[in-house]
């Protein structure tokens, strides 16, 4: 695999490069504009990198020559910019008919704004996911750890790989046009819905879920603990049902259960069909409770009573996982820790195969495997 | 033609996790048939709103219309023989089988990957769930909200001086859908040259950690832990969400280099507060910040959203309007990437599903069916697929398979 441009085709590449394909960097000589944060190490390792310059002509018939061979090449550059180049898709497959192109834009190849500039802010703002997180009296919000390149080349390894596929039964490769904005739409679970069933437009309520209870209730979902947050709702079903329970007796043992809801029918609450009343008088509870409790205490009570809550994680916390530790996901790679392995083959984990190129690293190497295969 | 034209799969499970990978997988041709409980539907299909009109029905959830387009439906009861000899002569004539049960399950219905593989060496079996099949944690019960606070999202989403804000939905189980995706088709191009199926075992929270990567790396070099800062981009600024004239408008810019700041200056007019000189480099601005964001928002809360990203656009900065769910469904871009595909439904009438966020240009997604009714489907796979004569076929339905 070839891949060319920057942030929105890295974890297509990279997801390639942990399924053992020999995935390329063709960098221009200033190199991927990505460099230099943690993001492109985390995401850019496995990988191999040369330096073409596309303002030159030799180089430009280097990439052609490495395209003519290459079973894959992944592009982030604006719709067109290849073409005038001549290393567009319509002279790339005549060229190499199996090659399977992977053109990945903010907006996709045909959008009325494919010429707009666009990072991680606008690309979550443009999708809707923006919309739906923050609190109701500021702003929305992003994750601030940038998401959108994350989401667009994981579903450009998607079409990459129906491609691949489809060329594997007719030796015909196609140009897989991922839109970034599209890319957002996952994000979004069935929120459209909300508005095309509904004419609803579900809106950001901070730590509360929203749109669950039938009457409007507010299901809190996040709460502080004491050194900390925790992640817990009230649920329906049977699992549901089973953790409501769980949480009122162990906050009945604390000695902090109110004494309305003493005697309460949890195997008849439920959060989706509650009145708003029954949900607030429960959360009251439920809030100075669990800001008794620091978050290893908490999880230690859902473990023992099988009550579904989870912490509220913080990369420390996930470093210390022991899960993590059990299944060997972490592997160091340049000296620092990656989770690696994110889908074994009866057993087989896959293995990031070197650190994150530094820029043209490869170039002797690649360039001399092309010379020897021209020669 | 399509893509997958072909490829069979079964499909075990309900909510997101494994059916949104055989959603896609139908999106593009291949033939896939869900077994599901008559006794215990899909969770979908009665625990999450919207449904039609407002009222719930097992026919009538949106969830469940979105996540199982173009697929066959069937129920078996598979702690019948009956249901479950028809599971694995399904089985036995795919290629692949999605499922994301908690662990343990499949094995103890009898359909464990080792037995399914001595009926049909080329099955690639995907067992998706929350934490993997194995290790400490893997019998933990979670639903998405809680992987995603897991992996380390929801610590990253909201503002600095107070509690972090809930992502939409379960957030990881989209990620683990690309994952998982993506390793049922890596394993059928192996299948290609080896000849042999596999298990994979996937883990939503290991999937997750792929996209919060680079906080976990960070953490790893430096000790640094990442901590959420609402909008706001570690050097650029400007960079962030800015309120427009009306109720709840918002764009969304940021300028990235000294010639974009200047073009974004002029843009808004050269406005005093923007021509100090301090200003002219990215790490003055970041130092005045809060002066900058200031001065921005006067700008755009004296315009419509349309008219700020209008103006802004002409200029070459980046700068998005913040959708919502009315908005996407008429945004030019979305609809020229054919991202809704209307469906008709028995039950729900017409209704929206969503298209894949990649085109291929050859044989691209076609969304034609709507979601399967529970067990719509019991006649055409048994007898029609299967083969099963009328009076087998009614020999079952006495033994309770299709219960």
């Amino acid at each position: 695999m070839l891949e060319l441009g920057g942030e929105l085709g890295w974890l297509c590449g990279k997801i390639l490069a942990d399924l053992g394909a020999d995935v390329i960097k063709i960098e221009p000589p200033g190199g991927d504009e990505g460099r230099g944060g943690t993001a492109f190490v985390a995401h850019n390792v496995g990988k191999r990198s040369i330096v073409l310059d596309l303002d030159s002509e030799v180089d430009r018939a280097r990439l052609r020559q490495l395209a003519l061979r290459a079973d894959f090449l992944v592009e982030t550059f604006t719709p067109g910019h290849l073409d005038r180049l001549g290393l567009g898709w319509a002279d790339l497959h005549a060229a190499n008919p199996r090659l399977v192109m992977t053109s990945i834009t903010a907006y996709g190849q045909h959008s009325p704004h494919a010429q707009a500039p666009a990072s991680d802010l606008e690309i979550m703002a443009a999708g809707g996911a923006l919309s739906l997180a923050g609190d109701p009296d500021r702003p929305p919000v992003r994750v601030t750890l940038p998401q959108a390149a994350a989401w667009t080349g994981a579903y450009a390894a998607m079409g990459t790989l129906v491609a691949h596929h489809h060329r594997q039964a007719t030796g015909r490769g196609q140009q897989v046009d991922v839109s970034a904005q599209a890319a957002m739409l996952p994000i979004l679970v069935q929120a459209p819905m909300f508005w095309s069933l509904l004419g609803q437009v579900p809106v950001r309520s901070g730590p509360n879920l929203v749109g669950r209870n039938l009457a409007g209730a507010r299901l809190r979902n996040i709460w502080p603990c004491r050194d900390g947050y925790v992640s817990f709702a009230l649920y329906s079903g049977h699992a549901g049902r089973q953790s409501n329970q769980a949480l009122a007796d162990w906050i009945a043992a604390r000695g902090m259960l109110p004494a309305e809801l003493e005697g309460f029918d949890w195997d008849a609450f439920d959060p989706v069909t509650a009145p708003r009343e029954d949900v607030e008088r429960i959360q009251a509870a439920v809030e100075p409770f669990l800001a008794s409790l620091a978050k290893d205490e908490f999880l230690a009570g859902c473990r023992e009573r099988r009550l579904l809550g989870y912490p509220v994680a913080t990369a420390a916390d996930i470093a210390a996982d022991a899960q993590l530790a059990d299944r060997q996901v972490w592997q160091l790679v340049g000296g620092v820790s990656h989770p690696s392995g994110w889908a074994r083959f009866d057993s087989r984990v896959g293995r990031i195969a070197r650190p994150a190129p530094a820029l043209g690293e490869h170039q002797a190497e690649v360039l001399g495997e092309l010379g020897a295969v021209l020669a | 033609m399509s893509a997958l034209d072909g490829l069979r799969v079964v499909e075990l499970g309900a909510f997101a996790a494994g059916p949104a990978v055989g959603k896609h997988l139908a999106d593009h041709g291949a033939e896939v048939i869900r077994i599901e409980s008559r006794a215990r539907p899909d969770g979908f299909r009665s625990n999450y709103p919207p449904y039609l009109d407002g009222l719930p029905g097992t026919e009538r959830a949106g969830m469940f219309a979105m996540t199982n387009n173009d697929k066959l439906g069937v129920t078996l009861d598979l702690k019948s023989e009956a249901g479950l000899a028809l599971a694995r002569r399904l089985i036995d004539r795919a290629d692949v089988v999605v499922e994301n049960f908690t662990p343990g399950t499949m094995t103890r219905l009898g359909l464990g990957y080792d037995t399914l593989r001595a009926g049909n060496p080329r099955l690639v079996m995907l067992s998706t769930c929350n934490q993997g099949q194995t290790g400490p944690n893997a019998q933990r019960a979670g639903f998405g909200t809680h992987l995603t606070a897991q992996s380390g999202f929801l610590h990253l989403t909201g503002w600095p001086d107070r509690s972090p804000s809930l992502l939409w939905g379960p957030y990881i189980d989209y990620i683990a859908v690309a994952y998982g995706f993506v390793a049922v088709m890596a394993a059928l191009d192996e299948r290609s040259r080896t000849g042999a199926g596999t298990h994979i075992d996937l883990s939503q929270y290991e999937t997750g950690l792929q996209f919060a990567a680079p906080a976990l790396v960070e953490y790893s070099a430096t000790g640094q832990v990442a901590e959420r800062d609402g909008n706001r981009h570690p050097e650029l600024a400007p960079h962030g969400v800015y309120s427009c004239s009306g109720e709840d408008r918002w764009v969304a810019l940021s300028v990235h280099d000294e010639l974009e700041w200047e073009r974004f200056r002029r843009a808004l007019g050269d406005p005093p507060w923007s021509l100090r000189p301090e200003l002219g480099s990215a790490r003055g601005r970041k130092l005045e910040e809060a002066e900058v964001d200031a001065g921005i928002a006067e700008w755009t809360s004296a315009r419509t959203r349309e008219e700020a990203v209008r103006i802004l656009r002409e200029a070459g900065v980046h700068v998005a309007p913040v959708n919502d769910m009315a908005d996407i469904h008429s945004d030019p871009d979305l609809a020229a990437h054919a991202v809704f595909r209307a469906l008709r439904h028995a039950v729900m009438g017409e209704y929206l599903a969503v298209g894949p966020p990649f085109l291929l240009s050859e044989t691209p997604a076609h969304l034609e069916r709507p979601a399967f009714q529970l067990g719509e489907h019991n006649r055409e796979v048994f007898q029609g697929l299967l083969g099963l004569s009328e009076s087998e076929f009614q020999a079952c339905e006495a033994a309770g398979a299709f219960d």
